[in-house]
C-alpha cells in the first residue's frame, strides 16, 4: 500500500461546452517514478493534469490516487498526496508575501503556527529562497517565483508532484537551476511540458498524449528519438535526442 | 472625485466610515456564508483590473478633455452588489493609499460614493427593475447605461453634499453642484457606454462567461440587507445630517462634545486650579478666540447679539500666534535634522 | 500610462515600504492608529486654524526623518493629488470676505485664512497617509487591519487586489502600448477602443481568476484566510503609540503655537 501511486482507468473528460479533451486515457504510475507527459498543444495534456489533482473530475472511467478514487469525498486525501505546481507562478502565489505564500497551504492543512513556521523555513531553504520570504511575490525575478512555488508545494509534504511546463518563461540559467532542484527530489513527478530537453534530463519515462488518447508510453530516450511517432503526434525533437545514427543506443552526437 | 480629508470634518468623516463600515461588514458576512469561494480570488483579481482600468485616460467626444472609468456599475453588473461592493471598497483603499486619494479619513466617504451608491442604490433600485429578465438585451443595456451615469451623478452629489456638510469650503451648494453635476454627467455618458461595450464585448467573446460567474457573483437582487441598507443608508444621512448641524451650530464639535460630557461648558470651567489657568491663557492668547469669525454678511449682527463675547480678533494675538506657529515648524524642522538617519545606514536586505 | 495618477509609478512607493528604518520595523497597528489619531486630530480644528495647525508638523518631519523617506518624494506627491483641494478651496476667499486678522495695514480675511487652512491640512493629512504607506507594506496594514476586527473577506479582498495590481497595470500598458503603436494619432485612446481593451483585460482577468482559485483549491483552500501570527505589538510600539497619542492631545488642547507667540512677544492682550 503505497500513496506514491497514481493511476488511470480508461479515463474519458468532456467539457460542458462540448469539447472533448481527453476520450480514453490509461496509465500507471508508480512509487518513485518520474513521468514526462507530453504532447502538442490541444492533445489533453493540461485536462489530464487536472485530472491527478481532482480540479476536474472524470466524466468516464476513474482516477486513483494512492488506494482511493479520485471523488468529491476523497479531495481532501488527494490534494494533500498531490501537490501541484501550476505552469504560471503568477497564478499560484496569489498571497501577498513569499512567506504567507508558503505558510498558506500547511495554514489550511490545520498544522500549528509553530510548526508551520519552521516547516516553510525548511521548503524556502530547500529551493534556496529564504532569503526571499518577505518579498511580494511581483519583486521576485522568473526563477525566483518558480521555486518559490515550488517550495510553496513541498509545504504540504506531497508523495506526488505534478508539475506543469516548469521550465516556460525562465531565462537559460533558471531554468538549470529549476531542474537541478527538481532531480534533487525523491518524490514521485510527472511533469507536463514541451521542452523535451527537459524531458531527457528528469524523465526516463515519456508518455505522449495526441487526441486524447495515449500514443505511446515508454523510456523517453527511445521515443523521443522516434522520429516517426513524434512526426505522427505532431512534435518536434530535441537535438540532444538525436541518436548516434551508427551505435544507435542513444548517445548523444 | 475623490473626497479629501482637507475638505471635511470629524463628524461627516466618522459619520461616513460608519456607513462604510457596517456595509464592509454585511457584505462580507453575506459572502462568507456562500459555500463556493470562486468569488474570493475572482473579486481580487477583477478588482486590479478596475484598478489597472482607472489609471488610464480616454477622451470625452466632444469636449476635448479626458476622464477615467470608474467601474462600479461594471463590476455590480458582472459580481452582484456584495462581491462588486467589496472589490470596489479595495479598490478604493488601495488606491487611497498608493495615490494618496482624499486620505484616511475621506476613504469612509470614497467609499459610499463610488462603492456605496452604485452597488446599493443604482444597481438594485435602477438597473434591475430596468434591466427586468435576461430575455431582453435591448433593455439591458440602455439598463447599464443609465445605471453608469446615474451612480456617477450619485457620486458627485454626494462628494458636494459632504463637502458642504463639513463646512471647511465656502463654496456654496448651487455653484458645486453646477460644477460637479454637468461634469460628471459629460464624464458617466462616456462611463456608460464603456460599461455596456465591455459586457458586450465580453459576453460576445465568450457568451458563456456570465453565466459561468459562481453564484455568489451572479447578478441577483440583494436579499435581505435591502431593507437593512435603505435603513442604514438613512442612517447615515440622518446622524451625518444631525451632526453637521450640531457641527456648524458649534465649530468645534470636539470641544462641545467635550464640554457636554464633562458636564461644564467652557465658560463655566473653575475660574482656578491647572484648568483654569489653561482656560485663562487660552483666553488671553487664543489665536481668533473661540472662532470668533462670523461668516460674511452676518458679521454686526453676531457682534451685536454677543457683545463682548466675540471680540474682534486682536491683531497682536494673531500675529503672536503665526509667529508662534512659525516657530514651532522650525523647531520640528530642526528636530527633524537632527534626527534624521544617515543615508549611509545600513539597508541591509529585509531581515 | 496618461492617467491620472501618471506622476505616481507604483512601484516607488512599494519599493520604499520594504525598508528597514526603525519607522518600519514598527508594528502596523501602532502605525495605523497613530495615523488615525493625527488626522482626527487635524482635521478638527476648527476651518480657520492655521497658526495651530503648523505644530502638528512635527509628526510628519519626525516620521520622515526617522524612516529615511526622501522629503522630497513626498513633497511631490502631495503636490500631484493637491489639485481636487485647492479648486474647492480656492473659493472660500470669494464668498468669506470678512477681516478678521490685521497685520501692520493689511487686513487678511477669513477667506483666505481658511484657504490657507485647507491647503495646510491637506499636506499635513496627505503627507502622513503617504508616510504611512512609505514605511508600512499593503500586506502588513491587511493584516493589522484583520488583527484590529476588519472582516477577513474584506482583507483577503485587499490582499488579493494588491497581489494582482501590478500584474494587471502592466498587462494594461503593454496592450496600451501596442494600440500607440499602431494608432494613427498615438494619443489616449477613444472611447470605443478604450472599451475593447478594456473588455479583453477583463476576459483575461476572469480566466486568470479562475486559474488562481483552482492553485488555491490544491492547496486545501476552503473559503477561510488563514495567516500566520506575525505581529508582536512590542514595548517600543506601545511607547510610539502613547506618547504620539499624548502629542496630538497637546497639540490639539494646548495650542503650542498661541503659547509660543505669547511668550515671544511678551504676552498679548
Amino acid at each position: 500500500m503505497s500513496h506514491h501511486r497514481i493511476a488511470l482507468e480508461a479515463v474519458g473528460f468532456t467539457y460542458p461546452d462540448g469539447t472533448a479533451a481527453l476520450a480514453d486515457v490509461s496509465l500507471e504510475v508508480t512509487h518513485g517514478e518520474s513521468v514526462a507527459i507530453v504532447g502538442a498543444n490541444g492533445a489533453g495534456k493540461s485536462t489530464l493534469l487536472l485530472h491527478l489533482n481532482g480540479v476536474l473530475l472524470a466524466t468516464r472511467g476513474r482516477v486513483v490516487v494512492g488506494d482511493l478514487p479520485v471523488t468529491k469525498d476523497t479531495l481532501p486525501h488527494v490534494r494533500r498526496t498531490v501537490g501541484t505546481v501550476f505552469q504560471d507562478p503568477d497564478d499560484q502565489l496569489f498571497m501577498p508575501t513569499v512567506f504567507d505564500d508558503v505558510a498558506f497551504g500547511p495554514l489550511n492543512l490545520g498544522m500549528p503556527e509553530a510548526e508551520c513556521r519552521d516547516r516553510v523555513q525548511a521548503c524556502l531553504e530547500q529551493v534556496g529562497a529564504w532569503h526571499l520570504r518577505n518579498r511580494p511575490p511581483h519583486r521576485l525575478s522568473g526563477g525566483e517565483k518558480r521555486r518559490v512555488a515550488i517550495a510553496a508545494v513541498l509545504a504540504m509534504s506531497p508523495d506526488i508532484l505534478l508539475l506543469d511546463e516548469p521550465s516556460t518563461g525562465l531565462d537559460p540559467r533558471g531554468r538549470r537551476q529549476v531542474i537541478e532542484l527538481l532531480r534533487g527530489f525523491t518524490h514521485t513527478k510527472i511533469v507536463v511540458t514541451h521542452d523535451l530537453d527537459l524531458v531527457l534530463r528528469l524523465c526516463p519515462r515519456t508518455v505522449i498524449l495526441s487526441e486524447g488518447r495515449v500514443a505511446a508510453d515508454g523510456p523517453s530516450k527511445r521515443l523521443l528519438a522516434d522520429a516517426a511517432l513524434l512526426e505522427r503526434c505532431g512534435l518536434e525533437g530535441p537535438p540532444e535526442a538525436l541518436v548516434c545514427p551508427r551505435c544507435g543506443d542513444g548517445s548523444r552526437l | 472625485m475623490h473626497m479629501a480629508d482637507a475638505l471635511l470634518s470629524p463628524e461627516v468623516g466618522g459619520a461616513m466610515w460608519l456607513a462604510t463600515g457596517a456595509t464592509i461588514a454585511v457584505a462580507s458576512r453575506k459572502l462568507k456564508r456562500d459555500t463556493d469561494h470562486r468569488h474570493i480570488p475572482l473579486m481580487g483579481v477583477v478588482g486590479a483590473f478596475v484598478f489597472a482600468a482607472q489609471m488610464v485616460n480616454f477622451t470625452i467626444p466632444g469636449t476635448g478633455s479626458s476622464g477615467h472609468f470608474a467601474g462600479g456599475m461594471l463590476l455590480a453588473i458582472l459580481l452582484g452588489p456584495h462581491a462588486a461592493f467589496l472589490s470596489m471598497a479595495s479598490v478604493l483603499v488601495v488606491q487611497g493609499l498608493f495615490f494618496a486619494d482624499g486620505g484616511l479619513l475621506a476613504m469612509g466617504a470614497n467609499i459610499f460614493n463610488m462603492g456605496f451608491l452604485p452597488c446599493y442604490i443604482v444597481y438594485p433600485l435602477l438597473y434591475r427593475p430596468l434591466a427586468g429578465g435576461r430575455a431582453d438585451p435591448g433593455r439591458r443595456r440602455v439598463a447599464a447605461w443609465l445605471g453608469a451615469v446615474m451612480a456617477l451623478q450619485l457620486g458627485a452629489l454626494g462628494v458636494v453634499l459632504e463637502t458642504r456638510a463639513s463646512g471647511i469650503a465656502e463654496l456654496p451648494l448651487f455653484a458645486f453642484l453646477a460644477a460637479m453635476q454637468p461634469i460628471h454627467l459629460a464624464i458617466g455618458i462616456v462611463e456608460g457606454l464603456i460599461t455596456v461595450a465591455v459586457i458586450e464585448f465580453v459576453t460576445r467573446a465568450e457568451p458563456g462567461m456570465l453565466a459561468a460567474l459562481p453564484p455568489a457573483a451572479a447578478p441577483s437582487v440583494p436579499g435581505f440587507p435591502k431593507r437593512a441598507l435603505a435603513g442604514l443608508a438613512i442612517l447615515a444621512v440622518v446622524v451625518g445630517g444631525f451632526i453637521s448641524w450640531l457641527a456648524s451650530a458649534h465649530p468645534d464639535g470636539l470641544e462641545w462634545s467635550i464640554a457636554r460630557l464633562t458636564g461644564e461648558a467652557e465658560l463655566s470651567a473653575p475660574q482656578d486650579g491647572p484648568h483654569g489657568l489653561a482656560a485663562r491663557i487660552q483666553e488671553s492668547v487664543a489665536f481668533l478666540p473661540d472662532y470668533a469669525f462670523p461668516a460674511a454678511g452676518t458679521a454686526e449682527t453676531t457682534a451685536q447679539e454677543d457683545s463682548g463675547g466675540w471680540i474682534a480678533p486682536d491683531a497682536g494675538t494673531t500675529v503672536s500666534g503665526l509667529l508662534g506657529g512659525g516657530l514651532t515648524l522650525l523647531i520640528a524642522g530642526f528636530a527633524g535634522w537632527a534626527l534624521r538617519r544617515r543615508p549611509s545606514s545600513p539597508a541591509s536586505p529585509t531581515s | 500610462m496618461n492617467g491620472p495618477h501618471a506622476a505616481f509609478d507604483l512601484g516607488t512607493l512599494d519599493r520604499l515600504s520594504q525598508g528597514t528604518s526603525p519607522i518600519h520595523q514598527l508594528d502596523p497597528r501602532a502605525k495605523l492608529l497613530v495615523t488615525l489619531a493625527f488626522v482626527v486630530a487635524v482635521v478638527s480644528l476648527d476651518k480657520y486654524a492655521v497658526a495651530d495647525l503648523l505644530p502638528f508638523f512635527l509628526f510628519p518631519v519626525l516620521i520622515l526623518a526617522r524612516s529615511g523617506v526622501p522629503f522630497r518624494f513626498v513633497a511631490r506627491k502631495v503636490a500631484v493629488v493637491a489639485p481636487f483641494a485647492i479648486l474647492v478651496g480656492v473659493f472660500n476667499p470669494l464668498f468669506d470676505q470678512a477681516i478678521v486678522l490685521r497685520i501692520g495695514e493689511f487686513g487678511v480675511t477669513g477667506g483666505w485664512l481658511s484657504f490657507a487652512s485647507i491647503l495646510l491640512r491637506f499636506a499635513l493629512t496627505i503627507g502622513a497617509l503617504l508616510l504611512l504607506v512609505a514605511t508600512t507594506s499593503v500586506p502588513a496594514l491587511g493584516r493589522a487591519a484583520e488583527r484590529l476586527g476588519a472582516p477577513s473577506v474584506f482583507v483577503m479582498q485587499i490582499l488579493g487586489l494588491y497581489r494582482y495590481l501590478f500584474l494587471l497595470v502592466g498587462e494594461s500598458q503593454r496592450t496600451l502600448r501596442a494600440y500607440r503603436l499602431r494608432a494613427a494619432d498615438g494619443g489616449r485612446p477613444a472611447w470605443r477602443i478604450f472599451a475593447q481593451i478594456l473588455g479583453q483585460l477583463l476576459l483575461r482577468a476572469v480566466a486568470r481568476a479562475r486559474r488562481v482559485h483552482e492553485a488555491m483549491l490544491c492547496r486545501g483552500f476552503d473559503g477561510e484566510l488563514r495567516l500566520m501570527g506575525t505581529l508582536r505589538f512590542a514595548g517600543r510600539d506601545w511607547t510610539f503609540l502613547a506618547l504620539w497619542l499624548a502629542a496630538f492631545i497637546a497639540l490639539r488642547f494646548l495650542r503650542p503655537a498661541e503659547m509660543l507667540g505669547a511668550l515671544v512677544t511678551g504676552g498679548a492682550q
